[in-house]
C-alpha cells in the first residue's frame, strides 16, 4: 500500500479561527485538534465529511475550488449537477429559469447528473445479484462514507459496490454525446457542481481510478449565488431537451432512501455521518441480519444536507419530491433517446477496486501499539473524564492518545493543573502560562461581540 | 496488555459494549481483519449468554503479541447438561428473551465455531465461566 496524504480540500481560515472546540467536538473521526488557538485537521484521520464546516459558528473552514472563468477557454461548457442544485431554489424559479441562469453565466450545456440512470440501475442490480459479492452490499455514492470505511472500517472495504456514482455516468455520457457530434476531448470542458466537500476530495484524488474525468468543481453554493445574480423573472424559453433522460428516480437519487428504495428485497438507508458510525459498528460486529442493501450518507437528509447548499434541507427535499412525480420511470425513458453506446458507456461505471486504508494511531508495531494502549488507559484514569475539550483534544481519552503519541502532555488537562497548583508542585503563573501556550493571549481578551456564543454552530 | 469489563444481567440495551472496546483495541493493533471478527462474534454471544441467563458477569480480556484470550465469569443458573447445551439450535432463553431476537441456541456453538480454542466451566446455581482463545496468525 502507497503511503500518500490525501487530497482534502477543508482548510481552516487562521484569521477566523477562534479555536472554540466545535468542530473538534463534532468531528467523527477525531481528526481535529485545537493547537496555539487554531483547529488543526490531521489529514491521515479526516473522512472530508464537512461536519466541523457546517458547526463552525465563524466559517474558518473553507472550500477550494476552481475559478468560474476557468470554463471560458473551452468551445463546449458544460456544467454538471446533481438535482438538487434545482431543488434549493426558491419556488418560484421554474427549471426553464434555473438552466437559463447557467447558459447566462457563461454554461453552453446545462446537464443534471442524474441521466440515463437506468443503466446504473442494472449495472447496480447486476451486481448486487452476483452471489460472490458479499452481502449487505453498501452502495459506493457517497466519498466521504468511502473513506470512512476504508480507514474506520476496512473490512468492509469488500461490501462496497464496485459501481461508479451518477456523476461519473453522466460525465462519460456527456463526452459521449459531444464526440458523436464531432466534438474534440479538448473542448469540451466539463463542470461539476458539488453540495459537497467530499465529492470535491474525491475527484481530486480519485484513489486509483486515474485521472480525474472532469476539468473544474465549483461549489454549489457559489453557483447559486452567481445564478441568482442573473436569473430572469420572465419564463424562460425551453431547456426540457436537456433533461430528456432524467427519471422520476434521478430526481430522487440523492435524497435518503434515493438509491435503497430501488435494491434489494430488504434495504435500509442510513444518513447523518453519526449514524453511520454506529450503524457501521454494529455491522462490522456481524449484528446486522439479513439486510441485502445499504444507502449511507454522510449528510442529514443526504445530499439536500451537503454543507455547500443553500437553504433548507427540508424544504429541498420537498421541493424535489414533488418535482419527481413530474418525471417519468426510469425504465420508462426509451434506450434510443441516449444514442451513444450503451455498452461501453455501462463498463465506464465499473470500479476496479477499493482498498482499505486502515489508520493505526499507535503505528504499525504491534508490541508498541500495545505498550501505547496500556499506558493511555492508566492515563486516563488520571483525567477527569469530563471531555471538555480545554486540552485541545476531544476527549480525555484522545488526550490520552496523544500523550502516548508525544502530542500532548498531561499539563495540558487544566484540572490536573488545578490539582497540582492546590498541592503547591506548580505556580499558578505556570499554570497560566501553559493554558496561554495552547490557546494563544487572544482567548483571555475581553470581548463583548464573542462568537461561538451559544448555540452558535449547531 | 489487560481489559476488564462487567455485564449486568438482563440488560440488553447496553450488551455489545465489551465486544466493541475488544475490537477496537484489537484494530488498532494491525489484527487481520477476519479474526478480529471471530474474536468479536464470539464475544457478543458470550455477552449475550450473560445477559439472557445470569445476573451479572465480568469479562476479563487479556492480548500479547500472538493472541488474545477472554475469560468470561458470571454468576447465574449454570448449564445442567453442556452436551445440550453445545448443540446448535438448543435454547432455555426464556420467550421474552426470545421474542427480543435473542435465544436461537447458537450462543456456544457460534463462540465454539469462532475461537481457536474454548473451555467451558460450570456449576449449577453458582455460575459459568467461558474461556477463549484466539490466535492472530
Amino acid at each position: 500500500m502507497t503511503e500518500q496524504t490525501q487530497y482534502h480540500a477543508l482548510k481552516v481560515d487562521a484569521i477566523k479561527c477562534i479555536g472554540c472546540t466545535h468542530c473538534m467536538k463534532s468531528c467523527p473521526t477525531e481528526a481535529i485538534r485545537v493547537i496555539k488557538g487554531l483547529a488543526v485537521i490531521d489529514h491521515d484521520s479526516c473522512v472530508d465529511c464537512g461536519q466541523c464546516h457546517r458547526v463552525c459558528p465563524t466559517n474558518a473552514f473553507y472550500v477550494e475550488q476552481d475559478d468560474l472563468a476557468k470554463i471560458r477557454k473551452f468551445k463546449y461548457r458544460v456544467i454538471l449537477f446533481p438535482s438538487i442544485m434545482i431543488g434549493q431554489f426558491p419556488e418560484k424559479y421554474s427549471e426553464n429559469q434555473i438552466y437559463e441562469g447557467l447558459i447566462k453565466i457563461g454554461f453552453t450545456h446545462v446537464y443534471e447528473v442524474e441521466q440515463p440512470l437506468q443503466l446504473l440501475i442494472d449495472s447496480v442490480k447486476e451486481y448486487c445479484a452476483n452471489p460472490v459479492n458479499t452481502k449487505p452490499a453498501i452502495s459506493a455514492y457517497c466519498p466521504a462514507i468511502i473513506r470512512l470505511i476504508q480507514s474506520r472500517y476496512p473490512s468492509l472495504t469488500e461490501n462496497i459496490i464496485l459501481r461508479k456514482a451518477p456523476y461519473d455516468l453522466a460525465a462519460h455520457f456527456a463526452i459521449e454525446r459531444f464526440m458523436l457530434e464531432g466534438a474534440q476531448r479538448d473542448e469540451i470542458g466539463l463542470f461539476y457542481a458539488t453540495p459537497c466537500i467530499a465529492k470535491i476530495a474525491s475527484v481530486k484524488n480519485p484513489g486509483g481510478e486515474g485521472e480525474s474525468i472532469v476539468d473544474g468543481i465549483i461549489n454549489m453554493n457559489h453557483l447559486y449565488n452567481e445564478v441568482m445574480k442573473v436569473i430572469s423573472e420572465d419564463e424562460a424559453e425551453d431547456h426540457s431537451i436537456q433533461r430528456q433522460n432524467l427519471s422520476s428516480e434521478g430526481v430522487l437519487w440523492s435524497l435518503t432512501r434515493g438509491e435503497s428504495r430501488n435494491f434489494g428485497s430488504r434495504s435500509m438507508a442510513i444518513d447523518g455521518i453519526h449514524n453511520v458510525v454506529r450503524f457501521l459498528e454494529r455491522l462490522e460486529n456481524d449484528q446486522v441480519k439479513g439486510i441485502d442493501f445499504l444507502e449511507l450518507r454522510a449528510c442529514d437528509q443526504s445530499c439536500a444536507g451537503g454543507i455547500l447548499l443553500t437553504g433548507n434541507r427540508f424544504m429541498n427535499v420537498e421541493r424535489l419530491e414533488r418535482r419527481a412525480r413530474r418525471y417519468p420511470l426510469a425504465k420508462d425513458i426509451p434506450f434510443s433517446n441516449i444514442k451513444v453506446d450503451v455498452k461501453k458507456l455501462k463498463q465506464k461505471l465499473i470500479i476496479d477496486s477499493i482498498q482499505p486504508k486502515p489508520v493505526f494511531i499507535f503505528g504499525k508495531d504491534r508490541i508498541k501499539a500495545m505498550e501505547k494502549i496500556d499506558r493511555a488507559q492508566r492515563i486516563v484514569c488520571f483525567l477527569p473524564g469530563i471531555d471538555c475539550g480545554a486540552c485541545g483534544a476531544p476527549n480525555c481519552h484522545a488526550l490520552a492518545d496523544d500523550m502516548v503519541n508525544n502530542k500532548a502532555k498531561m499539563s495540558d488537562c487544566i484540572f490536573l493543573q488545578q490539582m497540582w497548583e492546590d498541592e503547591g508542585r506548580i505556580t499558578a503563573n505556570k499554570a497560566f502560562l501553559n493554558v496561554q501556550k495552547k490557546w494563544g493571549t487572544n482567548r483571555f481578551k475581553a470581548d463583548c461581540n464573542k462568537k461561538g456564543r451559544r448555540n452558535e454552530g449547531f | 496488555m489487560k481489559l476488564t469489563f462487567t455485564i449486568q444481567g438482563g440488560d440488553f440495551t447496553h450488551a455489545g459494549h465489551p465486544s466493541s472496546e475488544v475490537k477496537k483495541v484489537l484494530k488498532q493493533l494491525n489484527i487481520d481483519n477476519k479474526i478480529i471478527k471471530n474474536v468479536v462474534i464470539a464475544l457478543y454471544e458470550a455477552e449475550v449468554n450473560v445477559v439472557a441467563h445470569a445476573y451479572s458477569g465480568t469479562v476479563n480480556v487479556e492480548i500479547d503479541e500472538n493472541k488474545i484470550t477472554i475469560l468470561v465469569t458470571d454468576e447465574g443458573p449454570g448449564i445442567p447438561d453442556i452436551d445440550l447445551a453445545m448443540k446448535p439450535g438448543y435454547s432455555t432463553a426464556s420467550k421474552s428473551v426470545q421474542e427480543m431476537g435473542f435465544g436461537a441456541g447458537m450462543g456456544l456453538p457460534n463462540i465454539k465455531k469462532n475461537t481457536d480454542e474454548m473451555w467451558l466451566e460450570t456449576e449449577v446455581g453458582k455460575g459459568t465461566k467461558v474461556k477463549m482463545l484466539n490466535y492472530f496468525a
